[in-house]
């Protein structure tokens, strides 16, 4: 039996996510137990896990999900082309070919700061390997309406097929949806044909709960993806918080009939947290949002990792860092 | 299959925990055990083995020795000996003793884990993350209820010899609950572990021999002959868990004899989800209720009410999940449900399932298969069931639920509490007005809200109704392992003999006027807060202590007890929701309404007794106090916050057992009366009260007390006639919830042989001597229930 990468993964951009009027009664109507959620979060891996062969191609999946992302303020055009010579080779060839694939492996897309969209754009010209853009005053979101804007505006020109926007959590904190819709759907609007990931920066909006309400608004003004942070927040992306939002993607599909993408960012750095959500994925949304369409894990230390542990499994001893290229 | 090939599919693929140490384990045995006795390893007297199966793929495991009577008494013989030191050693040295045994389960729990889930075909997730990690924790905090003993335990001292019985569901926890609290008390075991299930209890004897002093332990293997034989041997209590129809059992072979029992039963829990609930947190909650163990829980989730308005949704979530849920070799460590324990419960399962067909509700099962090397079942959802179906009443004790729907949180409490058992129940809704208000009427003794099948050795366990009495965990459950200290000091009555009883009618004047005759004052019984004449329409003569007449009282029969439990049932719940300050009020009233006729209460207890008038005085003295105190208790007698190791507020309530039948003893009839139907009155009860047929007129003067003093109607019955006869139709009534019993001891043990019916809680007293004291006495007028309240914002 032989199949392709190709005949099972669905293009990145299939069928977009439409904006939809805003609908407050899903919004209105959210229940979320914390501890309820935290014990079905607990136990995701403890009744799940995959081993041996199984564990190294949930690996080699984990590694087509990664945003590769570098959002430092010493980033340099150097360092980019580094982290995107990365995400065109993330594994070494000898250790491709021991795992027997033959097939082209890349990461899901490299992420960057506006002034980074065009050379990571060349850098990765021909690879097929989308770049996206943080936005709209990345990371705190409080840059004028109007810059966002424009800023999204100028990263779609200068390349970039995705935008990560980050909502106005005041919005959320003071429950004003419509305020929070309109800015989202603005964005959505100004992103033209880049798909769009909304963070919410849930280590910000104090509850379960408005993650899920925030989840809703977002999906409704026309969010590609939600996505849980920008990884600059004190607490980021964990299994809870993301059951949460895994669930409101479920109910919109459930409730409109479109599939909304996740993404969680900020503290994914082991090979095992990345099973952890991809389990989350696979037990909460099914095989379809375990593929990059619909799925994307926003790390940069996390491929390293990955890469140490399918070494592990194909040559059964341990590896050193130093036997890995730099991202 | 290639990698690449597995990078399409993305299934889970195998992840099995090595089985190769246990497998080492039971070879360095020969695959042979014998009994543990006085820390030795022996053969059975009968040499007879039966085998242990691993359900999931059949193959043998090992043979275990079959006990024999001649065993059993080996081992008693062997705990009662090592007793003696055991119950004297400190607090504190016992103490140790717990905490080596709770460390040597941690540092070999994957042993322990493995072999449990070989044997008993439970996934190694459950064995490994909650099953041995409890039995830790509960060796652990036993220890220090050990150490605490001497101040916390005050007056009270270890029963002896305890004889355990445990079930297959949950080994080695079970274990854990019955020896950590029995050990720490001062107590020594004989316990005797389910014979689908003996390994797990064999390791841990294997590990005790290296600590523990000879006979402290001792753990005999064999099937229900074995446990038949313990029940019958001179043990002092008997501990037991498993189902309520072996309950009824040793309920009967118990009955009479000076045994304390404590019973661990049956369930057919509910879980309620109501419209404002968090509905994909409890279809979590549902895989947790009715799929862990596979469904082999006593307190599992077996009966689903979802608010109508969400049932559909909900259905339609649980369906999705339950097609996720995966089956197989228990040993994997991605798998949900293992094995069933064996093909008589397999078939049980099927049978029932079938019959729930029958009966019209309808079935869903996942549309994947299951292996068919072992003895599996899938996960299965009845929805349609109507209360009457049999798959709504009795005890699956599979991965079986039955779903139905309600419309308003009245019904919710009705459909909960339409059933034999009381367990537990789950409560699911965001609003904490509205869940904590179901949790306070539902009759279980464990309510988790927003949560389910959470255990911890600082919470009590266990039932109301037919799930058994006793709680397990938490320091209600160690009242099961201990007796109130006798002191030197204290007096037995002799009791009363019978004086020839004339019936030459020598009238006896209360006021001494025997001139004119005295006006003809007719004692009659008091139902539902009026006098009524006995159905008989016969009457029983009483003397006083010279053996001459006084007067006559009704004779009471089957349907005066079954008026006045009548009564007592339309009030109980209301009179148990009467605030404790308003209860307290009454009290006060009636202690303050008996001592306005202090003297003719007197004269009458000196006129029935004999007592000289200032033992009489004093005991109306005694009485009014005792109401006072019972007055007192009523808004004191708090529960506790258990400090449970999670997020939460564990809330041991202890609330009213409900409808009472109270037997009175002879001795001091009014104290008699105040202290022990006071008390019950003032935790809650509804009582149907039997003054002792010597005495009976304290009791029928006493309802005039009572209608002066605004005690609400039905909640204080009184019948008089024959004590045993009345007593077996309380027993035996399915209606009345625990009965107290003072009489002769072939009374004691009908009453606990009628009470199987509905294995109702019984207490049997001496017909004379002291009364018993205050705490014993509130505590058998309550039951504990644990209400777990998760939060978090």
């Amino acid at each position: 039996m032989t199949m392709t990468l190709e005949t099972k993964t669905p293009p990145i951009y299939e069928t977009r996510v439409p904006i939809l009027p805003l609908d407050l009664a899903p919004v209105e109507d959210v229940k979320v137990n914390r501890s309820a959620v935290e014990r079905r979060a607990a136990t995701l891996n403890t009744r799940r896990t995959v081993k041996k062969e199984w564990q190294a191609a949930w690996l080699l999946q984990s590694i087509r999900v990664i945003d590769l992302t570098t959002l430092s303020g010493d980033d340099t055009p150097g360092t980019v082309r580094r982290l995107c010579a990365k995400a065109r080779q993330p594994l070494r060839s000898d250790l491709l070919a021991k795992l027997g694939l033959s097939q082209p492996l890349t990461t899901g897309a490299v992420c960057v700061y506006h002034e980074m969209v065009s050379t990571a754009v060349e850098a990765l010209q021909g690879s097929n390997i989308p770049v996206a853009a943080v936005s709209t005053g990345f990371p705190a979101g409080l840059n004028p309406f109007k810059q966002k804007i424009e800023e999204i505006e100028a990263s779609v020109k200068a390349g970039a097929s995705e935008i990560d926007i980050v909502i106005s959590r005041q919005h959320v904190l003071t429950q004003n949806w419509r305020a929070l819709y309109d800015e989202v759907k603005a964005f959505r609007e100004a992103c033209g044909p880049a798909h769009m990931k909304s963070i919410l920066a849930v280590g910000e909006l104090g509850t379960l709960k408005n993650v899920m309400r925030a989840s809703y608004v977002c999906m409704q003004a026309g969010s590609d993806f939600i996505k849980t942070s920008t990884g600059k927040e004190p607490t980021n992306a964990t299994l809870p918080v993301s059951l949460v939002m895994a669930r409101a993607i479920r109910d919109y599909y459930e409730q409109t009939g479109y599939k909304v993408g996740f993404k969680p960012a900020g503290g994914i750095r082991t090979a095992k947290q990345a099973l952890d959500w991809l389990i989350l994925m696979k037990e909460e949304l099914g095989e379809a949002w375990m593929q990059p369409n619909l799925f994307r894990i926003g790390a940069s230390a996390l491929l390293n990792d990955i890469e140490r542990q399918l070494e592990h499994f194909a040559y059964g001893r341990y590896a050193s860092m130093q036997y890995q290229a730099l991202g | 299959m290639t990698i690449p090939e597995l990078l399409n599919t993305l299934a889970y693929g195998f992840a099995p925990e090595a089985a190769k140490p246990a497998e080492e384990w039971l070879e360095a045995h020969n695959r042979k055990f014998g009994l543990f006795i006085n820390n030795e390893w022996r053969e059975p007297s009968s040499k007879e083995y039966f085998d242990s199966i691993n359900p999931a793929n059949k193959n043998k495991l090992a043979e275990i020795a079959q006990a024999s009577d001649d065993d059993v008494h080996d081992a008693v013989r062997a705990a009662k000996k090592a007793c003696s030191k055991w119950s004297q050693l400190s607090g504190h040295a016992r103490a140790r003793y717990l905490y080596a045994i709770a460390r040597q389960i941690q540092k070999h729990s994957r042993l322990f884990a493995v072999l449990e889930t070989m044997d008993n075909g439970k996934p190694i997730r459950e064995t490994r993350d909650i099953d041995i990690p409890l039995v830790a924790r509960h060796f652990y905090h036993h220890a220090g209820w050990a150490q605490l003993m001497s101040s916390e335990m005050k007056g009270y001292e270890s029963l002896g010899v305890v004889g355990q019985i445990i079930p297959w569901n949950f080994p080695l926890l079970m274990l854990s609950w019955k020896i950590a609290p029995a050990l720490a008390m001062g107590n020594t075991v004989v316990l005797k572990p389910a014979e689908f299930t003996s390994l797990t209890a064999l390791l841990f004897a294997e590990m005790c021999a290296k600590i523990l002093p000879a006979g402290v332990i001792n753990i005999i293997t064999g099937d229900g002959r074995t446990g038949s034989a313990l029940v019958n041997s001179d043990v002092d209590k008997i501990a037991f868990t498993g189902s309520t129809d072996v309950g009824r059992i040793i309920r009967k072979a118990t009955a009479g004899t000076a045994k304390k029992i404590s019973l661990e039963l049956g369930g057919k829990s509910p879980f309620i989800v109501f419209d404002d609930a968090d509905l994909d947190s409890a279809v979590e909650g549902v895989v947790d209720a009715i799929w862990f163990n596979q469904g082999q829980v006593c307190c599992a989730g077996s009966r689903l009410l979802v608010q109508e308005g969400v049932a559909e949704k909900m259905y339609k979530k649980l369906k999705a999940r339950m097609e996720k849920l995966r089956v197989g070799d228990p040993l994997d460590k991605a798998v949900d449900i293992g094995a069933i324990i064996a093909p008589v419960q397999l078939q049980k399962i099927e049978s029932l399932v079938k019959q729930g067909q029958d009966e019209g509700a309808q079935m869903w099962q996942p549309s994947w298969s299951c292996p068919t090397d072992g003895y599996f079942y899938p996960p299965t959802l009845f929805t349609n069931v109507a209360p009457a179906s049999t798959i709504a009443q009795v005890e699956i004790f599979g991965p079986v639920l039955a779903a139905m729907t309600f419309r308003t949180p009245e019904e919710a409490v009705k459909l909960a509490n339409n059933t034999r058992f009381g367990l537990a129940a789950s409560i699911w809704s965001e609003d904490i007005n509205l869940a904590l208000d179901i949790a306070t009427q539902i009759k279980a003794g464990t309510i988790w809200i927003n949560s389910t099948n959470l255990f911890d050795a600082a919470s009590g366990f266990g039932g109301y109704r037919e799930s058994g009495f006793g709680r397990e965990g938490g320091k209600e459950g160690l009242y099961e392992y201990v007796k109130k200290t006798m002191d030197d000091g204290r007096q037995t009555v002799k009791p009363k003999t019978q004086k020839n009883k004339s019936n030459g009618h020598k009238s006896s004047m209360v006021n001494g006027l025997s001139s004119i005759p005295s006006i003809d004052r007719t004692p009659k019984l008091f139902i539902n807060g009026k006098q009524a004449r006995p159905d008989s329409g016969y009457s029983l003569e009483v003397h006083d202590a010279n053996g001459n007449f006084i007067t006559e009282v009704g004779a009471g029969n089957r349907k005066d007890i079954r008026n006045a439990v009548e009564a007592a049932r339309g009030v109980a719940e209301k009179w148990f929701k009467t605030t404790g300050h308003n209860k307290a009020q009454i009290l006060y009233y009636l202690g303050e309404n008996l001592a306005a006729r202090a003297d003719e209460f007197a004269k009458r207890i000196s006129q029935q007794t004999g007592a000289d008038s200032d033992s009489a005085s004093h005991e109306v003295e005694q009485s009014i106090e005792a109401l006072f105190t019972a007055a007192a208790w009523v808004d004191k007698y708090d529960g506790a916050i258990h400090n449970t190791p999670i997020r939460n507020v564990t809330l041991a309530v202890p609330e009213a057992i409900g409808v009472m039948g109270i037997l009175l003893p002879d001795d001091k009839p009014l104290l008699a009366l105040c202290q022990l139907a006071g008390t019950a009155l003032a935790m809650g009860n509804a009582l149907i009260v039997v003054p002792s047929p010597s005495y009976p007129l304290s009791a029928t003067d006493f309802y005039q007390v009572l209608e002066t003093s605004d005690v609400p109607d039905g909640v204080f019955n009184i019948i008089t006639g024959n004590r045993d006869e009345l007593a077996k139709t309380l027993s035996e009534h399915e209606d009345v919830d625990a009965i107290w019993y003072a009489g002769s001891k072939d009374g004691g043990k009908a009453v606990q042989i009628g009470s199987v019916g509905n294995m109702k809680q019984t207490w049997v007293m001496s017909a004379n001597g002291e009364l018993p004291e205050m705490n014993e006495i509130l505590r058998h007028a309550t039951q504990v229930k644990n209400i777990w309240v998760p939060y978090g914002a």
